[in-house]
């Protein structure tokens, strides 16, 4: 398996594309999530015409139509959009980490540790406060990447793919089966938790959301700054402390960066698979490997992705709904696999 | 099966049982240890087994669970039904699943030449369980001997699939091991959505089967399962010699005669019919088919013919041990073996991926 990892990360064939081109695609694309936004408002199972939606936000008169907006979709809507960003970066920072084009935070276990601390602390003290999910699944993910990470760069090859994806894979699967054993035990929290569990974005106040965007701003700023050593990181290690950036540091930042942004994900809306895999991935096709562009973009498809998403699972089988974290699974889940055989070869 | 004699190297110091018929195209080369190793093995299982059985709520001394085991002692018509009924069965299909498991495991490391792959790993065991979990939310009412013929299937079609997507001139072992994480996530979003919408009374039983529990099962199990059992062990044994070859690499087993895709073939068929029997019949007990083949390795060595019988009875060890501490840690409540053997079959994966940190 030697040479599978040098090909697993495709060095930068970016393609040249000017500064004006990329501002204009960052542009079109915050159109086009704006565009997303009012769609994801507007449809649901309800019928209500976009100008009542327009009215609810400007001149609310407390009509039934008017709550399920301000209430059900806009909350909805909003963390929909935070969770795509927030897990869309994580998944890219992911990827640059670790020089793996199969990294994500689902794959790597990060959700997995999240969510099993959540559903940890629910068994042993009942309910939560959003403000201690938040911190649990934080803690949780924060253990689940460290170990990951450290599993899948043991021995003297460092780090490689196979390695770091069966270290993930194995732990997730650990991890379940304690969620499992912990369900088993509790058919209380059970009932509780199990559509958290396969991930929605249905459900949540405003209130969670405003408990949690602050970390999730906090992670973007941080990654966005972060956009030129990531770059230097992914020429390789030895060029980056040649370019003069201390790698160390920066490894670190951009893992706490991932677990504050996969973290808030969880804890707002379950274990989301396959968005911070695939979102890099498709914004490279415009903007290479320049981390710089890269994070916006992700940032931006990200929430693009994940609202449009949502708006399938809720219309698929309209009136009920399907948990968005399935959704993801089913279509990234053929991708990780393209992906597979696309970059792994021998 | 032709007859390419594969030459012992002189620095080992091993000696070899040969067996071979002229008759029959049929040959076994068995490590010296392997006959002592696996009496030893039997000795341990029973023991447990019979420890297994004597306890629970209703305790048995351990002389009286022999005796009316091999119906010497008839008079105390209570033993005769607490371990005939409920208890014997249970721990046979503890011992069968493990053993299927483990043949399957060492089967699969085999194939892909890579120590880390397990059922559990590369969807096989995803597959099946989603099958399974299938037919229990939709079809509740279904007699259980078809659970073990939805879960092959289930394995059946995880397994081509994986197979199938990892194709490219060949199939190479890297690929189908990350084609097989990507299957299995594809299964477990479908079993998840299962969980989601279905009956909650349903949803709360195959959880429990999912996390590979032996609760409860009786002889119509024991029915169901060994008949993939009888076919399939054998199958496994007589393909060792293949496997043996196909370990020194596609080319080398190419030239030494090897139709290399052909038995690859025929080896995922049997890995998948013994994950998915034993799927079916108790869930996804994870991490036998990985821990059971590295220590079998550790006690006879790497050749096939010794190696599989040592780890499926290593594999039937341990399962029946996992359902003993399960239902014995936190008595009353029933942990189930799945569990177990996670808690500490994960570690012990992650102890070999640290050990294999240089390959």
């Amino acid at each position: 398996m030697p040479q599978s990892q040098a090909q697993l990360h495709q060095p930068s064939v970016s393609p040249k594309r000017s500064r004006s081109l990329r501002l204009l695609g960052l542009i079109v694309g915050i159109l086009l999530l704006a565009l997303c936004f009012v769609v994801s408002i507007t449809l649901g199972a309800a019928e209500i015409t976009p100008n009542t939606v327009w009215q609810s936000l400007v001149a609310f008169d407390g009509s039934t139509n008017h709550l399920i907006i301000t209430t059900v979709r806009l909350p909805r809507a909003l963390i929909a959009l935070s969770v795509g960003a927030a897990l869309a970066v994580a998944g890219s920072l992911m990827q640059g980490l670790t020089q793996n084009a199969l990294a994500d935070p689902g794959i790597l276990g990060i959700s997995a540790g999240a969510a099993l601390a959540v559903v940890a602390s629910t068994f042993m003290f009942g309910s939560l406060s959003v403000q201690s999910y938040t911190w649990i699944a934080f803690a949780g993910g924060a253990i689940a990447a460290i170990a990951v990470y450290l599993l899948g760069s043991v021995g003297r090859r460092g780090i490689t793919p196979l390695k770091l994806i069966l270290a993930g894979a194995v732990l997730s699967y650990l991890m379940a089966a304690l969620t499992t054993g912990i369900l088993i035990l509790s058919q209380r929290t059970l009932d509780d938790i199990r559509f958290w569990l396969a991930g929605s974005v249905a459900g949540r106040d405003l209130n969670n959301l405003v408990q949690v965007f602050p970390y999730i701003l906090i992670g973007l700023v941080l990654a966005f700054s972060l956009g030129k050593q990531i770059t230097a990181l992914t020429l390789g290690e030895d060029v980056a402390k040649g370019l003069g950036l201390r790698t160390g540091w920066v490894k670190a930042i951009a893992a706490i960066v991932v677990v504050l942004l996969a973290g808030s994900a969880v804890s707002l809306a379950g274990p989301i698979g396959f968005i911070g895999l695939i979102v890099p991935h498709i914004v490279r096709f415009w903007v290479g490997a320049d981390y710089r562009w890269l994070l916006p973009y992700a940032a931006i498809w990200g929430a693009m992705l994940l609202s449009l998403t949502d708006l399938a699972a809720r219309l698929v089988i309209k009136p009920q709904e399907l948990p968005v974290g399935i959704m993801t699974a089913l279509i990234g889940a053929p991708f990780f696999i393209y992906l597979a055989r696309s970059k792994v070869k021998q | 099966m032709r007859g390419v004699p594969l030459h012992q190297s002189s620095t080992m110091k091993i000696s070899w049982f040969v067996i071979r018929s002229n008759s029959l195209r049929l040959s076994f080369r068995i490590d010296r240890r392997v006959p002592l190793v696996l009496l030893l093995l039997l000795i341990m299982t029973l023991i447990v087994m019979v420890i297994s059985v004597g306890y629970g709520e209703y305790p048995i001394p351990h002389l009286d669970v022999v005796k009316t085991v091999l119906g010497l002692q008839s008079s105390n018509s209570d033993y005769v039904f607490v371990i005939h009924t409920l208890r014997l069965p249970r721990v046979i299909i503890a011992f069968m699943v493990g053993t299927a498991l483990a043949i399957a495991g060492t089967l699969l490391q085999g194939l892909t030449r890579n120590p880390l792959a397990a059922p559990e790993i590369v969807g096989v065991e995803a597959g099946a369980g989603l099958a399974a979990v299938a037919l229990i939310v939709l079809f509740p009412s279904i007699p259980i001997l078809f659970l073990p013929i939805a879960a092959f299937a289930g394995a059946a079609i995880a397994a081509l699939l994986v197979y199938g997507l990892a194709w490219e001139q060949g199939s190479a072992p890297i690929r189908l091991i990350l084609v097989g994480v990507g299957v299995g996530a594809i299964a477990s979003a479908f079993t998840t959505l299962m969980i989601t919408f279905g009956n909650i009374y349903d949803v709360s039983q195959a959880l429990v089967w999912l996390a590979g529990s032996v609760y409860g099962r009786n002889w119509e199990h024991v029915q169901a399962l060994l008949p993939w059992l009888v076919v399939f062990i054998p199958a496994s044994l007589l393909l060792a010699r293949e496997l043996n070859t196909l370990n020194l690499g596609d080319q080398v087993a190419r030239s030494l005669g090897s139709s290399v895709e052909w038995q690859r073939a025929l080896l995922l068929i049997t890995c998948v019919a013994l994950s998915g029997a034993s799927v079916a019949t108790a869930g996804t007990i994870g991490f036998v088919g990985l821990m059971a083949p590295h220590l079998a390795r550790q006690l006879v060595g790497n050749a096939h013919e010794g190696l599989i019988p040592t780890a499926a009875l290593v594999g039937g060890l341990i399962v029946a041990l996992a359902d003993l501490l399960g239902r014995s840690l936190f008595a009353p409540i029933e942990i189930p073996c799945g569990v177990i053997t996670a808690v500490v079959g994960a570690p012990y994966f992650l102890y070999l991926l640290y050990r294999n940190r240089n390959t």
